[in-house]
């Protein structure tokens, strides 16, 4: 599965976009925030307060308790600020 | 007639009305357009430039499907929105949006809609950096432009 990562979300993890393994037990967004921010001292830096990051599974918004099954593309980035 | 959508982003700037020229070309029975301009604040001068972050694919796709709304609510001939990305100097345009219709308050209100959502919806990331050469950090979001969506609900 194709992780992606936007703003500081990228910048404190270090990566644009990764490929992951993701273990059975990662079922819901929630769950791969959580998985994530094991995964090193970047991830625990990005991923400190889970509930602020926002998700989009194959480009559209998700909500934290959505199923990760079957999704091509994970993109985590901060709150939107365009306009 | 469904109305024409136009969705652009790009890192040029734009011309508003050769914009609005083109998006109503041969669309006789628009009595209404409302344009919207975003620009870069220098900030009291702080500012350097303004460096716009976006998620190439779903930011056309969100803000194709927030025009898509916006025509269901309102009975428009014709939405835009174009958004720049890459380095934006202070005075510079960041966002447009274009709504027509028959009648005026239908543009009025798919323009405020599609600004509201964008702001909160669209995948796009402010960074700052500042004149005296260091970086100002990501723009956080702001709680009110969260609470103008509710309106809209």
């Amino acid at each position: 599965m194709k992780l992606i990562y936007f703003a500081w979300v990228r910048e404190r993890i270090g990566l644009p976009q990764e490929e992951v393994e993701l273990p059975a037990e990662v079922k819901t967004v929630r769950d791969l925030l959580l998985w994530l921010r094991e995964r090193g001292e970047g991830y625990e830096e990005a991923l400190r307060h889970p509930e602020a990051i926002r998700v989009a599974i194959n480009q559209e918004h998700s909500r934290h308790d959505e199923p990760v099954a079957g999704a091509r593309e994970i993109a985590l980035f901060p709150p939107m600020t365009g306009g | 007639m469904p109305a024409r959508i136009e969705v652009r982003i790009q890192t040029v700037d734009f011309d508003l009305s050769a914009e609005v020229s083109t998006l109503l070309s041969g669309l006789r029975d628009t009595g209404a357009v409302v344009t919207f301009s975003g620009l870069c604040r220098s900030e009291d001068g702080t500012l350097a430039a303004l460096e716009l972050e976006h998620y190439p694919g779903m930011a056309e796709a969100e803000i194709r499907r927030i025009a898509d709304e916006a025509a269901a609510r309102w009975p428009v001939t014709a939405l835009c929105a174009i958004h720049r990305v890459g380095r934006i100097a202070p005075g510079e345009n960041i966002v447009l949006v274009i709504a027509a219709s028959a009648h005026r308050q239908a543009a009025f209100d798919a323009a405020s809609f599609l600004m509201d959502f964008l702001k909160s919806r669209a995948p796009f990331w402010k960074k700052e950096h500042l004149r005296d050469g260091s970086e100002g950090g990501w723009v956080d979001a702001k709680e009110s432009d969260e609470a103008a969506l509710r309106r809209w609900s």
